[in-house]
C-alpha cells in the first residue's frame, strides 16, 4: 500500500485507487484518464493479446481493476434476470469466483443495453456491483458476500423500463449510489461494511444515465457533483445535503469531467464551468463537443467527444477553440467512453472498431484495429494494458 | 455421567463432521432467512453467510432447501452462498451430492429457482440422465426448466401436431408459443385465450390528469362501478361508460390490447378507467398481468393491488404484475390508465392489456361476465 493510499484512507477520502487501478466507470474519479506508459496501440481479434476468456453472459458494464483483480458484472436468462458477478487475475484471465443472483426488480429496458449496465466499483477490500434491476452487492476481494440488497425490495416504486445504468462510486469512504428513476428516485451513501444506508437524499423522479464525479473543496469532504435533469447538483459526501444547483446544466447520459478546476458538464454540447460557492461561471459552452452516448475525455489540455455521428471532435480545454475533427468509425457510433493515457486517446466503435488517436492539437490517428465483437461497455486502462469486454470476451490488450 | 459423555462424543464422530455441523448450518441459515429492508440484519447474515460456507458441501441441500419461504433479498444470500459452496468443493475436488441433488430436483414441491440451480449442478455431473430428466419437465413449476423442456421436445416435434399440443398447452413464454402457434396454424383468438387475457370491457373518460395529478387522484368510478352513470370529464365534456372489445395492435405484437385513442380519440394528460367482471369457480390466488406504455393502476374489488407511475418507456406484455386473490364468484376489475403531454412521435399511445393468471403465466379459468351490467 502505497503513501498517498494510506493518507487517503486516513483522511477518509475516496480511495480512487492506486495509480494502476482503475476502480471506479471511466477510472480514477471518472476523468477516463490514466498515468500508465507504454499502452498498447495495435490489436486484432487474435493478436496483440496477453490472454481472452469467453464471458458467461453479455453486459454493457465496464471491467473494474484493482491490485491484480479485474471484476466484472453480466446479466444472462430469457428474461435478462440471471445477474453475475465475476473477478478473474489480471495477469493470467484466469476467472476467480462467480456469483449469482435472481433479479428483484424489473428486467425491462431497450434491447442495446441489459441488466448489467452500471459498472462496479472496487477498492483494496473487494467489489461493489449495482445492476439495471436495483440489486445491490458487496463481495470481498475472495467472493464472500459481505452484504446484499435489493433496492426495489426496498423502495418499490424504482423503476426504469428503458433500463438503468448509472453506476455507484467510493466517496468519504462511503458507497454512493445513484437511483434516478421514474419512481422514488435519490442519491444514497451506503457503509461499505454493513450496506446499510448512511443518508439518502431525494431526487427528481425522472430516469437518469448520468454517474456522478467528485470533486474536494477544502480538501477534506468531497462534494458529488451529480447532474440530472433538473440541473447540475453538488451534495456533501458527509451528510448527503445537496450544497448547491445549477439549474438548466446538465443533461442525463453523458458524466461529467472535473480538471484542472474546471468541471466540464455535457449539456446540449459541453459547458466547462468555474464553480466556487456554489456559484457557476460558465468559462465557455461549445454545441459540437455533444458526445451523445458516451462522455468526454479532458487529456493534456485537450477536450476529445466521440458525437454519435461517428466523428471525433477535439477542442482546447481552457477556451472551447475547436482543434480538429476526425471520423473514429465507418457507419458506426460509440457507447463506450474514449479513454486517454500514454500520449493516446482511444475511441471505441460499438461494432468493436477501436480508433487510436495521437493525443494532441492536431488530428493524427495511429491505428485502427477491429476486434470483431461489440464493445458497448467502457473498457479498463491497468497495468499496461486495456481491458475490453465485448459482449461474448474479456480482452487484455497489451505486451 | 462419564459413560455418557464418551457415548455421545463417540456417536458424534460416528456421525461425522456433517452432522456436528447441523446445527450451526440451521442457525446460519435462520439468521441469512431473517434479512429485511434497507439492510436490516445484514451484519447477522454475512456472519452466518461465512459459517455456512465454512460447512462445506454439506450445507449445500439444506442452502437449497432454506429457499422455500425466503423472501427475494434471503434467496440471493442464499444464492451466492451456493455459488460459494460449489467452487470451494470443487477446488478441493469433492464431488457434489448427485443422488441429493436429484431427489431435490424431483421434489416438485421445492422452491422452482433452487430446483433449477440444483438441475444445473446435476447436468455438470451427470449429463446423460439430466437430459433425460429435463424432457420430462414441460410442465414444471420452474419456468427455467419448462422452457428447456419444451424446446428440447420442440427440435423433434417439427410438425407434428399430435406432438405440438401438449407443448401449447404448457408453453408460457411468449416467443415458444407463437412458435407452436404458428406450427400448429392456431389462430389470434386461440393464442388470446391461451394466455388468459380479458377481452371485454367497459372504458369511460377522459379525466384530467394535468401535470400528471391524475395518477393519485380518485375520480368517481374509484368509489364505485355504475355502469349507467355519466362523470363531468376532462375540459367539463360528459363522460359515459362505453363497451368496447380487446383487439390485437395494428402490428400484431399484443394481444387484447386496448386502444384508448381509438376508443376516446386522443387526449393529453388524460386518465381513463377500463372495468371488467369476471366469475371464478372457487378462491384463487393469481397474478393479473398487464401492459401499458403508460401510468397504469389495477383495482380488483375496490381495492388497488398494483400501480406504477410511468410513461413512455416501451410496451412489453406482462411488464406489470400485481398479486391477489380472486374471490369465487363475481370479481369487479378496474384498471387506470394515465397519459401525460409528451408531444414526440413514439408518445402517442395509449393502451393497454391484462390477463388474468397463475404464477407460471398460465391462464387461470374464468368467466367473463361483462358488458353485461354486473
Amino acid at each position: 500500500m502505497n503513501r498517498i493510499l494510506l493518507l487517503a484512507l486516513f483522511l477518509g477520502f475516496a480511495v480512487p485507487g492506486t495509480a494502476a487501478d482503475w476502480p471506479q466507470f471511466r477510472g480514477p474519479n471518472g476523468a477516463s484518464v490514466s498515468d500508465e506508459k507504454d499502452l498498447p496501440t495495435t490489436w486484432t481479434k487474435t493478436e496483440g493479446h496477453r490472454w481472452k476468456t469467453a464471458l458467461p453472459a453479455r453486459g454493457v458494464s465496464g471491467p473494474v481493476v484493482v491490485g491484480n483483480t479485474i471484476y466484472l458484472t453480466a446479466s444472462s436468462g430469457k428474461k435478462d434476470d440471471r445477474l453475475h458477478v465475476l473477478a478473474y487475475n489480471f495477469k493470467t484471465g484466469e476467472q476467480l469466483w462467480h456469483r449469482q443472483f435472481a433479479a428483484t426488480g424489473g428486467t425491462n429496458c431497450h434491447p442495446m443495453t441489459c441488466m448489467a449496465a452500471p459498472t462496479p466499483v472496487a477498492d483494496e477490500t473487494g467489489v461493489y456491483a449495482l445492476f439495471a434491476t436495483g440489486d445491490l452487492a458487496a463481495f470481498d476481494a475472495d467472493g464472500t458476500l459481505r452484504w446484499y440488497r435489493s433496492l426495489v425490495g426496498d423502495y418499490p416504486t424504482i423503476t426504469n423500463q428503458v433500463g438503468m445504468a448509472s453506476s455507484p462510486i467510493l466517496a468519504d469512504g462511503k458507497l454512493i449510489v445513484p437511483m434516478d428513476n421514474a419512481g422514488e428516485s435519490f442519491l444514497a451513501a451506503i457503509d461499505t461494511k454493513t450496506g446499510t444506508n448512511l443518508w439518502k437524499t431525494d431526487r427528481l423522479r425522472e430516469i437518469n444515465w448520468v454517474t456522478p464525479v467528485t470533486r474536494s473543496v477544502d480538501g477534506r469532504t468531497p462534494e458529488i457533483l451529480f447532474p440530472g435533469r433538473d440541473g447540475l447538483s453538488a451534495y456533501d459526501a458527509a451528510t448527503g445535503k445537496r450544497v448547491w444547483q445549477l439549474k438548466g446544466l446538465g443533461g442525463d447520459i453523458p458524466t461529467p469531467t472535473v480538471s484542472n478546476g474546471l468541471v466540464y458538464t455535457p449539456s446540449r454540447g459541453l459547458v466547462a464551468m468555474k464553480i466556487e460557492g456554489g456559484q457557476g461561471t460558465e468559462v465557455w459552452k461549445s454545441a459540437k463537443l455533444s458526445s451523445g452516448m458516451s462522455s468526454p475525455v479532458v487529456y493534456d489540455g485537450v477536450v476529445y467527444a466521440a458525437s454519435g455521428a461517428g466523428v471525433v471532435n477535439a477542442a482546447d480545454a481552457k477556451t472551447g477553440k475547436s482543434l480538429w475533427e476526425e471520423r473514429y468509425g465507418q457507419k458506426d457510433k460509440a457507447s463506450a467512453s474514449p479513454v486517454a493515457g500514454d500520449g493516446k486517446v482511444y475511441v471505441f466503435a460499438e461494432k468493436g472498431l477501436t480508433t487510436v488517436f495521437k493525443a494532441g492539437r492536431t488530428a493524427e490517428i495511429l491505428s485502427t484495429n477491429d476486434i470483431g465483437e461489440e464493445i458497448l461497455g467502457t473498457p479498463a486502462v491497468s497495468g499496461g494494458a486495456i481491458i475490453i469486454r465485448t459482449d461474448k470476451t474479456l480482452f487484455c490488450i497489451g505486451k | 455421567m462419564r459413560r455418557m459423555f464418551w457415548s455421545l462424543v463417540a456417536a458424534s464422530a460416528l456421525a461425522g463432521p456433517a452432522a456436528a455441523e447441523k446445527p450451526l448450518v440451521a442457525d446460519s441459515l435462520a439468521k441469512i432467512k431473517s434479512v429485511g429492508r434497507e439492510g436490516q440484519g445484514n451484519e447477522a447474515a454475512s456472519a452466518a453467510w461465512k459459517t455456512l460456507v465454512k460447512s462445506g458441501g454439506s450445507a449445500l441441500l439444506p442452502t437449497l432447501e432454506a429457499f422455500a419461504g425466503a423472501n427475494p433479498t434471503a434467496a440471493n444470500w442464499l444464492r451466492s452462498a451456493v455459488d460459494a459452496i460449489v467452487q470451494a468443493e470443487e477446488k478441493v475436488g469433492r464431488k457434489l451430492p448427485a443422488e441429493d441433488l436429484k431427489k431435490f430436483i424431483d421434489t416438485k414441491t421445492n422452491d422452482p429457482a433452487a430446483r433449477r440451480i440444483a438441475y444445473e449442478l446435476f447436468a455438470k455431473l451427470e449429463k446423460e440422465t439430466a437430459g433425460k430428466m429435463i424432457a420430462a419437465m414441460i410442465d414444471d413449476p420452474s419456468l427455467e426448466l419448462r422452457r428447456d423442456a419444451i424446446a428440447v421436445h420442440l427440435k423433434e416435434a417439427k410438425s407434428d401436431a399430435k406432438k405440438l399440443a401438449p407443448l401449447f398447452a404448457a408453453a408460457r413464454d411468449k416467443d415458444q408459443v407463437e412458435e407452436i402457434a404458428k406450427a400448429l396454424k392456431k389462430t389470434e383468438a386461440d393464442i388470446t385465450s391461451h394466455f388468459g387475457f380479458v377481452e371485454r370491457w367497459h372504458v369511460v373518460g377522459p379525466f384530467d390528469s394535468t401535470k400528471g395529478t391524475g395518477f393519485d387522484k380518485a375520480y368517481a368510478p374509484e368509489a364505485g362501478v355504475d355502469l349507467t352513470a355519466t362523470y363531468e370529464g376532462k375540459g367539463g365534456a360528459k363522460a359515459a361508460w362505453k363497451a368496447v372489445t380487446a383487439k390485437p395492435d395494428s402490428k400484431g405484437k399484443q394481444y387484447a390490447m386496448v386502444d384508448l385513442n381509438a376508443e376516446q380519440a386522443k387526449h393529453k394528460d388524460a386518465v381513463s378507467y377500463a372495468y371488467a367482471v369476471v366469475s371464478l369457480d372457487k378462491d384463487t390466488l393469481v397474478e393479473l398481468r398487464a401492459g401499458s406504455t403508460t401510468s397504469i393502476k389495477i383495482f380488483v374489488n375496490g381495492k388497488p393491488v398494483f400501480a406504477r407511475d410511468e410513461y413512455h418507456h416501451g410496451h412489453v406484455m406482462d411488464q406489470h404484475i400485481g398479486h391477489t386473490t380472486l374471490k369465487a364468484g363475481k370479481n369487479e376489475l378496474l384498471v387506470k390508465i394515465c397519459q401525460n403531454n409528451q408531444t414526440e412521435q413514439w408518445a402517442q399511445n395509449w393502451a393497454f392489456q391484462l390477463r388474468i393468471c397463475d404464477a407460471t403465466g398460465g391462464a387461470v379459468p374464468f368467466k367473463l361476465l361483462s358488458p353485461e351490467a354486473k
